[in-house]
């Protein structure tokens, strides 16, 4: 690359003086990653909907590292509860902490420091329909890193689209020119465009076909790992709860009924549990999670 | 929830500036080993500190052998972008990577692309051309696809004239309220100030010639013949047309008039023709509305500025004004009508792909609508002239 300089020991090294306008400019400063236990804290959590009400004395707290899925029947609120969590829904009682800060009492818009440490995947992946997949990806960069260079941000948004594994040739398309499971993958990208410590992904498999999903799954695990991503995840696919949540949370009667690993949530032989586990789906579920962990530990003897 | 958020409103801090701590950055230093050149990267590499360090590391001349970035930490995805393309660009072999900052390097440099970030873009010049050359095909296919349009409704007109019973009569009412009784107040207001913009004008012009009586024939006549339906259906076109596009184009994306082809509901029947019945039939009520309280108006600056009682206005309109002025305006308005509704409907019916296309179709309809219904205002006038309504 540099066989023509000809001097070679004139190098830039120099401690570098940030320049004012780009220390200015940054006042959203995230300190240090989370070190708490929970980055997630929800208590007494209440939702209405006029008279109708959502939840009621919910608790909740999330691990960090962790991938929690968020079960429950249709309309158990599984959706608003990630809205709340991200500031979209008010709740008209209790307090959710995210990283440490109060989530509840902050407006809208304003400025709190936690919004450029998560990542949000929406169901039908909410693209900006007018940019392209690279150009929705470098949004929320330019939004809170302006001093990042366009070369730079060009080659974020190269790398993290193929980083959820769509095609090269995705880069440049926009969402319309996208099927339903590439529009997931780009939401994913701009999802995780900041490097976010905590993601949200609500029903990140539903409408994809059997293969996408489990790829989809894969992709998920292998992100919070390499990552080491807090994954929120609400879903409705047993596959996806067998195969990579940590823990599982259910939700009904308007709180979270019981929080842990699917045997132990088993135990609490709640009726609706039982029902949710133990249907015909569920057991078809379990036997291929079986399957593959008896494959997998094939594999492992044998190298 | 409306009440908790208001009361929570004092609390907002405007203009509040969060303080800025000190920020930690990523910075480089060089370091000469014997014959090996070190570039040694310190400092947290994640996407909010890394940024002032890019341009450094893409400027830096000379020659590095290792990188090392056993002083660096923690890594995201773009601090180990950063290194890996750094350690790529000069050919040097990264050092001191802790079991974290591997794994994050492995994966970026997996997933290394050269896509393009957006289509690429023809050159400006020929851009023009073929834009221009595409905008006169649109133009031109535009206008047969109304025609063809048109068409499609006369045909199902015909059937709902043989079986009235599949005429939407809930629908049809639906809309003429929304067409025509939800928009007598501002188009009353509007002709009501436009007869009195008329009058006065009119009045200070004739007063000239001695000849303000005159003012009555010039309010009566215009507005009946010309002005209360033009006005009203430029009014219609931006509340009504313009609401048409935006509804049918939105059911549209949201695949709702293909489930009713699939169900055997044809959505031209079910949308199209109780909207555009009903503006032809609300046009000519309106439009007499309109000139109606626009004589309204120019009777009471009669009556404030020249001296014609109220009601000697009104008496009088009756004798200057011929009948077939009346016939003018009622013969123009369902044809606006019809021009106003077609051309939002069709230009709702044809939003294809995402929400921006809704809000272009739209505003399309009403520009569309608008010129449309003012050339052919002007060959009416030219018509009717010609058959001795004068």
């Amino acid at each position: 690359m540099n066989e023509t300089e000809p001097q070679a020991d004139k190098v830039d090294a120099a401690p570098q003086e940030v320049p004012e306008e780009i220390a200015q400019a940054t006042n959203e400063y995230s300190p240090e990653p989370y070190s708490g236990e929970f980055p997630i804290v929800i208590s007494g959590l209440r939702n209405a909907f006029g008279d109708f009400v959502v939840h009621e004395n919910l608790d909740l707290k999330v691990r960090r590292g962790e991938v929690i899925g968020i079960v429950g029947g249709s309309g158990t609120g599984k959706s608003v509860l990630m809205r709340s969590i991200i500031g979209l829904q008010f709740p008209s009682e209790g307090t959710i902490e995210v990283f440490g800060q109060d989530i509840t009492a902050a407006e809208p818009d304003e400025v709190i420091g936690v919004r450029d440490r998560w990542g949000v995947l929406f169901q039908g992946g909410a693209l900006f329909s007018t940019l392209t997949v690279a150009e929705n990806v470098e949004v929320p960069l330019k939004q809170y890193y302006p001093e990042l260079s366009k070369q730079l941000l060009d080659e974020i948004a190269r790398y993290k689209v193929v980083l959820t594994g769509l095609p090269e040739s995705a880069t440049s398309k926009y969402p319309s020119e996208l099927s339903g499971g590439m529009k997931k993958r780009a939401g994913l990208a701009r999802a995780l465009a900041l490097d976010p410590e905590l993601l949200f992904l609500d029903e990140p498999t539903a409408g994809l076909d059997p293969i996408g999903a489990a790829k989809f799954d894969d992709l998920t695990r292998e992100l919070a790992n390499t990552l080491g991503l807090t994954v929120f995840l609400i879903t409705h696919d047993l596959d996806t709860l067998y195969a990579i949540c940590d823990r599982v949370a259910v939700l009904a009667d308007k709180k979270v009924i019981a929080v842990g690993t699917i045997p132990e949530l088993l135990e609490t032989q709640h009726p609706w549990i039982e029902e949710y586990f133990n249907g015909p789906r569920a057991r078809a579920a379990t036997a291929t999670h079986n399957r593959a962990k008896g494959i997998d530990n094939n594999t492992g003897g044998g190298s | 929830m409306l009440l908790t958020r208001y009361k929570r409103l004092p609390r907002r801090q405007f203009g509040r500036i969060p303080p800025i701590n000190m920020k930690e950055w990523a910075q480089i230093r060089l370091e000469e080993a014997g014959e090996v050149t070190r570039a040694v990267i310190t400092g947290p590499l994640l996407v909010s500190t890394a940024g002032a360090l890019d341009p450094h590391l893409r400027d830096a001349s000379g020659d590095i052998d290792e990188v090392d970035i056993s002083e660096a930490g923690p890594f995201d995805t773009v601090g180990a972008w950063l290194v890996f393309r750094f350690a790529r660009a000069r050919n040097a072999k990264i050092v001191g990577a802790s079991e974290q900052a591997e794994i994050l390097i492995g994966a970026v440099e997996q997933c290394e692309s050269t896509a393009d970030i957006a289509p690429p873009r023809e050159a400006s010049l020929r851009r023009v051309a073929e834009g221009v050359g595409v905008k006169t095909i649109e133009i031109a296919q535009g206008f047969g696809r109304n025609i063809g349009f048109l068409g499609l409704l006369l045909v199902a007109l015909a059937g709902t004239v043989r079986h009235p019973s599949r005429l939407r009569g809930k629908a049809l009412v639906r809309q003429m309220e929304l067409v025509g009784i939800s928009s007598l107040p501002i188009i009353g207001l509007m002709s009501f100030l436009i007869g009195i913009v008329i009058a006065q004008q009119g009045a200070v012009q004739l007063q000239q010639f001695g000849a303000e009586t005159l003012t009555v024939n010039l309010v009566g006549r215009i507005t009946l013949r010309e002005l209360g339906v033009l006005m009203t259906a430029i009014m219609v076109a931006g509340r009504s047309g313009s609401a048409f596009a935006a509804q049918i184009g939105t059911m549209k994306l949201t695949e709702e008039i293909d489930a009713m082809r699939t169900i055997g509901v044809s959505p031209v029947e079910a949308l199209v023709i109780p909207r555009i019945l009903a503006a032809v039939l609300m046009m000519p009520l309106l439009g007499f509305f309109a000139s109606i309280m626009a004589i309204i108006g120019g009777a009471v600056i009669g009556d404030v500025m020249l001296g014609i009682p109220f009601l000697s206005f009104l008496a009088r309109i009756q004798e200057v004004v011929p009948t077939y002025d009346f016939y003018v305006g009622m013969v123009k308005a369902p044809v606006f009508g019809l021009i106003v509704a077609l051309s939002g409907c069709y230009q709702g019916m044809q939003v294809r792909g995402n929400a921006e296309e809704v809000g272009l179709r739209t505003t399309k309809a009403v520009v569309q609508a608008i010129f449309a219904v003012i050339v052919l205002d002007a060959f009416f006038a030219v018509f009717f002239t010609k058959i001795g309504w004068a």
